[in-house]
């Protein structure tokens, strides 16, 4: 992972975007100047638990809780948070 | 899982191609999955300022009369979004000359657009940024139009820069991001250096230096506009020189010309595939210029749902997928990389909206880019005067005067 995201780290969604439920994607996304990505379920899942308080541990903590069958899933919601970092969707609270 | 392979399944564009073609009785018909994820407000032609680089139709005087409603706009924005679109942008000619830009922006937010206003800047007051920022307005695009002007200005240090100025410091100061967009031609692109120093100046954080492209009134005043490939190469250096400097505070894109590449670009994404614009007089089109094609009738919104436009209308299927192609696209191994390229280029330069883009090299009509670029070298066209535009001009054109300047091309641009 490049961006080195710790369990204890506050994410937000970044300045600018917006991270919203489509319709008629049937998906969630995210907007931005010139742009949007429609994001798969996983994704989704992990961004809109984003409330300002919740820790990278916590998150990682409920979805295994809701997801209790997933295999590995801390490798992939922490791929995901290195993922939307890179990609300047989130920032660091 | 790799990561690698979580990033791509976690992650997908939304910009996809999905149309499907069918056979109907012989007829190549067209059954879209597309949605129209982009619309395009074009809401006034009426401009305060002549850009001599406008993509505007010259003849736009036809429509400054005939604007559609407020409640029109608000009823395209529901339709639209209906049909999935989720990215608004709200321009013109000058958007803000029209008074209800504010009830556009609260309803785009309602619906859950992404909105953004292109805007010059020319009439954007501290009341009206205000309500668009509480209205829910996301983004704001300042054009630097006017461009040798401001420049001028902006060495000499007077009135357009110091109007600028305000502005960027009104767009800043109401949290927005200062997206700064520049249009580059002849005139300004030696001055690409004091162009970005300017642009640091005002505190932007997105330069955008999108060399012109030519159509609409660019196109009548292209011997006056374009600039030579060293001039270009030149300016890209002298960016990339700027971008090392700067870091990452100022993000800068530079647009190459399409004259000077290889391969068209892939125009709006496709013909129908993601892009929809509204018009001021409520002409629903597949891109900005597709007026200038011959025999198509496109659908307007006093007349017919924007369902139907996008779906069903002959227009917006017309050009749809690749059934429609002829050599050499049609068994180009590119032809999914740039769809042909544009279609209203084909027709203004090669009379053939069919015909692949002449900016191709491979296309047959590829002389005639060539040609231009000589044209534009050629000093006793550069010293023609450079028609500005403005409603008396465009009264001129649509009267079938200026014919020297247009006779070239193959419909009024
Ligand atoms: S390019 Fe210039 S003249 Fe054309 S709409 Fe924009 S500001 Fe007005
Ligand atoms: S021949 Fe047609 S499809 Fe092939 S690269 Fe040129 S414009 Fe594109």
């Amino acid at each position: 992972m490049e961006n080195n995201i710790e369990h204890s780290d506050i994410y937000a969604i970044a300045h600018h975007h917006r991270f919203q439920w489509e319709e008629a994607q049937q998906s969630y996304v995210i907007l931005f100047p010139e742009g949007m990505v429609k994001l798969h379920g996983g994704a989704g899942e992990v961004l809109k638990r984003l409330d300002g308080k919740a820790t990278v541990g916590d998150i990682v903590a409920e979805l295994k809780a809701a997801f209790p069958d997933a295999d590995d899933i801390e490798t992939d919601i922490l791929g995901m948070f290195d993922l939307a970092v890179g990609k300047a969707w989130l920032r660091k609270l | 899982m790799t990561q690698a392979s979580l990033g791509q399944s976690v992650v997908q564009k939304v910009v996809q191609k999905t149309t499907q073609a069918q056979q109907n009785n012989g007829v190549a018909a067209n059954i879209t999955h597309t949605q129209p994820l982009w619309l395009l407000a074009e809401v006034t032609y009426r401009c305060p300022l002549h850009c001599a680089f406008c993509y505007n139709p010259t003849d736009y005087d036809k429509h400054t009369q005939n604007e559609i409603s407020t409640e029109d706009w608000i009823k395209v924005l529901r339709d639209a979004r209906k049909l999935g679109a989720l990215q608004l942008g709200i321009s013109g000619g000058e958007p803000l000359l029209r008074d209800d830009i504010e009830d556009i922006v609260i309803e785009a937010r309602k619906l859950g657009y992404y909105s953004n206003l292109i805007t010059s800047g020319v009439g954007l007051t501290e009341k009206r940024i205000q309500a668009f920022k509480e209205g829910g307005l996301d983004h704001i695009q300042l054009s630097m139009h006017d461009i040798t002007e401001e420049i001028n200005n902006f060495i000499t240090n007077t009135k357009t820069f110091e109007l600028k100025k305000k502005v960027a410091a009104m767009i800043k100061g109401h949290g927005y991001p200062m997206v700064l967009n520049v249009v580059m031609h002849r005139y300004n692109i030696g001055h690409i250096k004091e162009i970005l120093e300017m642009a640091e100046a005002l505190g932007a954080d997105y330069v955008e230096l999108a060399n012109t492209q030519y159509y609409g009134w660019s196109l009548v005043n292209r011997n006056q506009l374009m600039p030579t490939r060293e001039q270009i190469d030149h300016a890209e250096a002298v960016t990339n020189e700027f971008r090392a400097k700067v870091g990452k505070k100022m993000q800068i894109f530079f647009v190459v010309p399409d004259y000077f590449a290889e391969r068209p670009k892939k125009c709006m994404n496709g013909w129908g595939e993601v892009f929809m614009i509204v018009t001021a007089e409520g002409t629903v089109l597949p891109c900005h210029s597709a007026r200038v094609l011959p025999g198509m009738t496109f659908p307007n919104v006093r007349e017919h749902g924007l369902e139907w436009a996008w779906k069903d209308s002959p227009a917006f299927n017309k050009y749809r997928g690749d059934d429609w192609m002829k050599e050499p696209c049609r068994t180009c191994p590119e032809k999914e990389n740039d769809l042909g390229g544009c279609r209203c280029q084909a027709m203004m330069l090669a009379g053939d909206p069919e015909a692949a883009d002449p900016v191709c090299s491979l296309s047959p009509h590829h002389h005639i880019i060539e040609q231009a670029l000589k044209d534009a070298q050629n000093p006793v066209l550069q010293a023609q005067p450079i028609i500005f535009r403005t409603d008396k001009n465009s009264k001129k054109i649509i009267a079938g005067e200026l014919k020297e300047r247009i006779e070239e091309f193959h419909a009024v641009p």
